[in-house]
């Protein structure tokens, strides 16, 4: 298949969920010696800008969003290790640690903006739920990342967010990191507040607001 | 006279019943169910299902099932603290328990949530105990000053100390189940006591799709031999943890609750086991769990249907609504579920003063859904004849101009015909707005008030009382726990 006829199939199985097509399409490429950066940004990446849309306007729920990311995922399997032998990364989003923080097991929300930030082309290290404040901090040293995502449902939990950025402070690691906060108790206020970096209501939200602070449209 | 027609709500065919749990016996034949306790693996074992030593999974045969199901009892009576008021849970009989284990209070000055302490669940206790439509106390909020590895104990020895009424209460950890019963024994002076009139249900919760988890299968193993009644609460979510259809949901919601019947009868035949749940509508937008969606309320009103279809006694989390204060949508998501729980003849409804998700609590709702409850008793006492004929006795000497209102035939009715407003607000418009424009919610504050100022604490014997406060002070030392929040109460 040429480029033309090939980048509307991934971006339909991208928008379709269809995790096998896009696994093949991918694998089709790789074996086609197509550009493969350009594979994942004229490819795939419109697909799931185009899910993204879908969800804002409300046609889009969450099954579809999620297995959306699920069908990007799977491309990106194949593609990845490919890019890796030609030294090409296409994580152009970088690195993410995200986790549930302390105290809280409640994982929905969070596996949700994983996903999605996989998606979006982010390089993301998922520590869990219930996650201690300094393992943030460890795992974002440890892998170099940009962005720390923190997750609380709870009230209660919620005030291990503001213990984080003290902490960060304390550690003198605060300006290397972007903090974003999330989960059904914070609001815009409440990031600002506690002075992290940025604040968003759901998944797609949180993959807008990451992409701005890497730089990428 | 014609006899009174209880109203019922049937979602379900009986076709539909036995095919939904046919499947679901096929489910814990063919698939089985994930137990990670070694004692119900080994109970399981012992009965012949097999355990695949790989994943952990127990297959259950069918025969095993409904040899269960035929030694569980179909009624269970619970009895107050005095053990001499008893409450049927079996049949269509229907009581309310304010939903449980909330995390916080609305509070009604700030209009916030805000963590539980020992006082908010003080004045919880005392509140319901003077309400007089939920029958059942449950252990409804978890107070923040409490620590955390005595607080399951520590609600129920604070209900205790504070309210005459049924709980409907459950272990947080494996080592509370002790302490509570020897709470419950302590209160009806010894075990067997507590098992021929049993104070307390104990919950238990499958983790959906089709796990017993160990602190839930040691809940049910323990409740079984002291004859504490457990409340199965499967709560798949549509689409998330269950299948989407309400069916599909269905069958799994069977399976698990079935395979816990199982554990419980393994571990004490003739246990007494109350068919309930707490599953929901997941919300494909929000990644919640709404209990005030109206499919969840099918889902539930449906598995009361097929529990009955079992005979056995049955519960649900239904009566209560998410909204995040006490707004229109509290009211009629709570109003909704309270009259299509008694419809479908639940047993025990789980829910009054509850929002967000199950996870808050207000007072000023507790008030207001008691009186939601009456009307929903009055409903369930349906249309009776009261006098034959029906109306012509009471026409004779009829003339045009004549009044019902001091008629001998309205005094002698109208009070057992009609029940009282409560905080409604039946006001002309003019009187309304005299009165200062109060709303429902307004109401509720002044009558929660007025209620804690009137309670009085059910008589306890002196020498229970110390019981209890040995065995909870106990507890607390061989938990590691120095200090526990005032108990002067």
């Amino acid at each position: 298949m040429t480029k033309n006829e090939i980048y509307p199939k991934m971006n339909e199985a991208i928008v379709a969920g269809d995790r096998g097509a896009a696994r093949a399409l991918a694998e089709d490429a790789v074996r086609s010696g197509l550009d493969l950066l350009e594979v994942v940004e004229q490819g795939y990446v419109p697909g799931i800008q185009k899910v993204g849309e879908l969800w804002e306007r409300g046609e889009y729920f969450l099954p579809e969003l999620i297995s959306s990311a699920e069908a990007m995922k799977a491309a990106m399997a194949v593609l990845d290790p490919a890019l890796n032998r030609q030294n090409l990364g296409a994580r152009i989003g970088g690195k993410v640690v995200i986790g549930t923080i302390e105290g809280d097991i409640h994982d929905i929300g969070k596996n949700l903006v994983a996903s999605m930030l996989q998606a979006g082309g982010f390089e993301v290290f998922d520590l869990g739920a219930d996650v201690k404040l300094e393992r943030f901090i460890d795992k974002a040293e440890e892998v170099g990342a940009g962005m720390i995502c923190l997750s609380a449902l709870l009230t209660t939990t919620m005030m291990n967010q503001r213990r984080f950025i003290a902490l960060l402070r304390d550690r003198g690691l605060r300006d290397k990191y972007k903090v974003l906060v999330g989960g059904a108790p914070a609001n815009r206020k409440w990031a600002e507040e506690i002075g992290a970096d940025g604040y968003a209501e759901n998944a797609v939200a949180a993959v807008k607001l990451a992409k701005s602070f890497a730089g990428r449209p | 006279m014609i006899e009174t027609r209880k109203p019922k709500l049937e979602l379900l065919s009986t076709e539909f019943i036995e095919r939904i749990i046919d499947e679901g016996l096929t489910l814990l034949e063919r698939h089985g169910v994930l137990v990670e306790n070694a004692e119900a693996v080994s109970l399981f074992a012992g009965a012949g299902a097999v355990v695949d030593g790989a994943s952990g999974l127990v297959r259950i045969g069918r025969k095993l099932v409904l040899d269960s199901l035929a030694t569980t009892p179909s009624v269970i009576t619970l009895y107050d603290r005095t053990g001499s008021r008893a409450y049927t849970v079996g049949g269509d009989e229907v009581h309310f328990d304010p939903g449980s284990a909330a995390v916080t209070l609305l509070d009604h000055a700030t209009q916030e949530e805000r963590k539980a302490s020992t006082a908010d669940l003080v004045a919880f206790i005392k509140l319901v105990e003077t309400l007089e439509h939920l029958h059942f106390q449950s252990t409804g909020l978890i107070a923040y000053d409490v620590p955390a590895p005595v607080a399951d104990c520590f609600r129920l020895y604070a209900g205790l100390c504070l309210s005459g009424k049924p709980f409907v209460t459950g272990t947080f950890r494996v080592e509370g189940f002790r302490p509570m019963k020897d709470l419950l024994a302590a209160v009806r002076g010894g075990e067997s006591e507590l098992r021929s009139k049993p104070l307390a249900i104990f919950d238990a919760c499958p983790s959906p799709p089709l796990k017993w988890s160990h602190l839930t299968s040691q809940s049910l193993i323990d409740a079984a031999r002291a004859g504490i009644p457990s409340e199965l609460i499967s709560m798949g979510m549509t689409g998330a943890t269950s299948l989407t259809t309400i069916a599909g949901t269905l069958v799994q919601h069977v399976a698990e609750n079935l395979s816990g019947l199982v554990i419980c009868q393994l571990a004490g035949p003739g246990a007494p086991v109350i068919f309930g749940g707490s599953p929901s509508s997941f919300d494909m937008r929000k990644g919640t769990t709404p209990m005030g969606a109206i499919e969840t309320m099918m889902i539930d009103a449906a598995y009361a249907q097929i529990g009955k279809h079992l005979k056995l006694p049955t519960h649900a989390y239904m009566a209560l609504s998410d909204a995040k204060v006490n707004d229109p949508q509290a009211g009629f998501e709570t109003a909704l579920g309270a009259v299509l729980a008694a419809l479908a003849g639940v047993n025990v409804v789980s829910g009054p003063g509850m929002l967000d998700f199950e996870s808050s609590q207000s007072l000023e709702k507790l008030v207001i859904d008691d009186g939601i409850c009456a009307m929903v008793y009055r409903l369930l006492d349906g249309i009776a004849q009261r006098d034959d004929p029906v109306a012509l006795g009471a026409f004779e000497g009829f003339t045009p101009g004549m009044s019902f209102l001091t008629h001998p035939h309205t005094r002698r009715w109208y009070r057992t015909e009609h029940i009282p407003a409560g905080l409604v607000d039946r006001d002309p418009y003019e009187a309304w707005v005299a009165a200062g424009r109060t709303s429902i919610v307004d109401k509720a504050h002044l009558d929660v008030a007025r209620r804690l100022a009137a309670y009085a604490t059910p008589p306890l014997a002196a020498e229970v009382r110390k019981d209890l406060d040995r065995i909870m002070a106990a507890y607390a030392r061989s938990s590691g726990v120095d200090v526990l929040p005032s108990t002067e109460f």
